[in-house]
């Protein structure tokens, strides 16, 4: 057990589960890096690092850099092995989304289970990054619209590395999303390997009053309002569902019956998102157990902008949390 | 004049404390205290509790309110005689206070690895001197961590050893041999490689049992047994709990199988729940209690019943028992003659979590006969 980040959480599951299955191959844009370039190979590992001496030790033919061409690489990824395929930005999942949707998300549907798509596609996503627009999504509402893949949202560090290991060992497709603004938070991550199983969620705060579900990054900063309202006699319990497919509505359901309010927090655009998802389905099972109107915590329906100033106010951040919060005890 | 005048520090309940809240003064200020007496509740991340003031005298201050959290070693009161006039309690209490921000925290001791068999132990030492070393042995599915409370008590002038049993904590989880007397070859190997010569033993449910197994080995090395809520007293065992805890991976299904093992559930804390389940995802840690809960209590009976042989042992051995454990009966307590049995009231089978002020100074009591 040592403080790893993020990304050296994601670096240790992969490393640790090649070394535990020669299947497990990972492929993507500079992943290795330095190709036919002058100096060390491993120079980047990919673009935020994260892959990072994987290849001197696993070698080229586990470590695939691939040229830009996302369709052909996530296509090849439903052969005999276990590919985990970098996606660089959730944005660009446009160029090989019939891959993922039509092909890998329904083999083993359409072949009687006789098939399966152990395939794990690794993608970044958020805004806060000054990436603008095309590089700053959230997306996984669409991954989670499609039934046959499964998607997994890290809120920390121990998470990362643990719903890693359970995707890679999964046998079907598994979407794994990393918010860029979270690769240096650091936590207590064990050394040794470990799985979180999948739709299950963490109660990362337990109250009595709201219940705030939120999901990625926006776990930490409902957290932070959790902590900071105790303060003020407002008892919060967070819900951190792990993976939005399976989604456990199960605890979700169980919480708002006992305290009656619910927040949502979700930096996926406003329209058919989680927050939709997760209001839609305690307002026809648990409608009356709420005290109060639900609340959504979601950005404008705006493309990400590339004003620092403007993507700031575009985030869902603690104070609209917060302030959410204080509505629904009101 | 400051030998007069007698600090009460927030005390250091095991590795992860750094810091603990004050839930509620049991006394006032101005009220008489006596050392041993409980005055304090105090609640940290992984635990709440009582503590027993370390000074006999009158409260004269109360520093640290209900309801603040402060660091380990931060006054929270002070307590002195009524001839101490006020002026010098307050110049105490500043410059306490100045030594207290000017200390930077020894850094807390880390667990160690040693290798047994090829496979890895992990073991956390604490204290050093000339006395005869402790060795002490957690039950099934627990940790170093649960003598937590235990452990530094324990520790005045001589070294005490807290060990992961192989399958759990920091150990290997690919158990060699999983049954009891496997399991005590196997700590006698580490107490080999420590070059430990002699030594106390103290055990806890399935570490009492590989405890007695070692006395009973090497009668010559172990200096006294403390049996607590232990195994390998009688057949019984409640095995819906071992089950339980075995199938828990849900929150909820853990905190219900975790609650048995207390007298008081509210003792059982959020944090406590995710290090157990934290615990349970490591690769390898399914296997390996399905493998020591098949080999120990096969057939849902403990395997290793040794109550018999105790008598033939040449150093004291006793029995500490909580008289509301749910997962072995303190009844087995009768396997000792009378004067080594202890059962404590509203205590459970972590009777050294919900009472280590009793069981320290019962464990205590052996170690000062040697």
């Amino acid at each position: 057990m040592s403080k790893k980040s993020f990304r050296q959480a994601i670096n240790e599951a992969l490393a640790q589960e090649m070394r535990r299955d020669p299947r497990v191959v990972i492929m993507g844009e500079d992943n290795a890096g330095g190709i036919e370039s002058q100096g060390e190979d491993d120079a980047w590992g990919g673009p935020l690092g994260v892959t990072k001496g994987l290849m001197p030790e696993f070698g080229r033919g586990r470590v695939l850099d691939t040229p830009i061409t996302e369709s052909a690489f996530i296509g090849a990824a439903a052969t005999g092995l276990r590919p985990v395929a970098e996606l660089m930005f959730v944005d660009f999942l446009g160029v090989c989304f019939d891959q993922i949707f039509n092909q890998a998300a329904k083999f083993r549907y359409m072949f009687g289970g006789n098939a399966v798509t152990p395939v794990v596609i690794r993608t970044m996503y958020g805004a806060g990054f000054r990436a603008a627009s095309q590089h700053s999504q959230c997306l996984y509402p669409i991954f989670t619209h499609i039934p046959g893949l499964k998607v997994a949202i890290p809120s920390s560090a121990y998470e990362a590395k643990g719903l890693l290991t359970q995707a890679i060992r999964d046998d079907d497709p598994v979407i794994f999303l990393e918010h860029k603004m979270m690769y240096d938070d650091q936590e207590e991550v064990p050394d040794e390997p470990y799985t979180i199983p999948f739709g299950e969620a963490h109660l990362t705060r337990e109250g009595g009053d709201v219940t705030i579900v939120a999901f990625g990054r926006m776990v930490q900063f409902a957290n932070k309002v959790a902590d900071e309202l105790k303060r003020e006699k407002i008892a919060c319990t967070v819900i951190d569902p792990r993976t939005t497919s399976p989604l456990d509505t199960d605890s979700i359901l169980e919480s708002v019956e006992a305290t009656g309010r619910l927040v949502v927090v979700d930096e996926a655009s406003p329209r058919c998102n989680m927050a939709t998802d997760v209001s839609a389905f305690i307002a026809q099972h648990a409608f009356r157990s709420l005290k109060a109107p639900i609340q959504m915590v979601c950005p404008p329906h705006t493309p990400v902008p590339f004003s620092p100033t403007l993507e700031d106010a575009y985030i869902p951040g603690p104070e609209r949390i917060a302030a959410a919060v204080r509505a629904v005890m009101a | 004049m400051t030998e007069d005048i007698k600090p009460l520090g927030m005390p250091k309940w095991g590795l992860a404390m750094t810091e603990g809240k004050v839930t509620g003064w049991l006394v006032a200020e101005g009220d008489a205290i006596t050392a041993g007496q409980e005055i304090l509740e105090i609640e940290t991340s992984k635990i709440a509790n009582v503590w027993e003031s370390p000074h006999t005298g009158l409260l004269r201050r109360i520093v640290t309110a209900e309801g603040e959290t402060v660091p380990v070693g931060a006054l929270l009161g002070v307590v002195a005689d009524a001839a101490v006039p006020d002026a010098d309690l307050d110049a105490f209490v500043a410059a306490y206070r100045e030594t207290q921000a000017a200390a930077v925290e020894a850094p807390p001791p880390e667990p160690r690895m040693i290798e047994v068999g090829g496979r890895p132990l992990r073991y956390l030492l604490a204290g050093e001197g000339t006395a005869t070393p402790v060795l002490l042995i957690h039950g099934f599915g627990g940790d170093l961590t649960n003598w937590q409370l235990n452990q530094p008590a324990l520790a005045e002038g001589r070294a005490v050893y807290a060990v992961d049993l192989p399958g759990h904590g920091g150990s290997a989880k690919d158990v060699a041999a999983p049954d009891v007397a496997g399991l005590a070859a196997t700590l006698r190997g580490m107490l080999d490689a420590l070059e430990i010569p002699r030594v106390h033993l103290a055990g806890h449910s399935l570490g009492g049992a590989i405890a007695l197994q070692m006395a009973l080995d090497q009668p010559a090395r172990v200096a006294s047994v403390s049996l607590v809520c232990s195994a390998g007293l009688g057949p019984e065992i409640n095995m819906a709990y071992i089950e339980g805890f075995i199938a828990a991976d849900k929150r909820k299904d853990m905190k219900t199988a975790v609650e048995t093992l207390f007298a008081d559930p509210s003792l059982v804390s959020r944090d406590m729940i995710d290090d157990l389940l934290k615990y349970k995802r490591l690769d390898g840690v399914l296997p390996a209690l399905r493998a020591i809960a098949g080999a120990a209590f096969a057939g849902g009976q403990q395997s290793s019943v040794l109550a018999g042989r105790i008598g033939a042992l040449p150093m004291p051995v006793q029995a500490i028992w909580g008289a509301a454990d749910r997962i072995i009966p303190a009844t087995h307590a009768a396997a000792l003659p009378e004067e080594g049995r202890h059962v404590i009231a509203s205590a459970g089978h972590m009777v050294h979590i919900e009472n280590p002020a009793e069981v320290n100074r019962l464990i205590g009591t052996l170690l000062a006969a040697e």
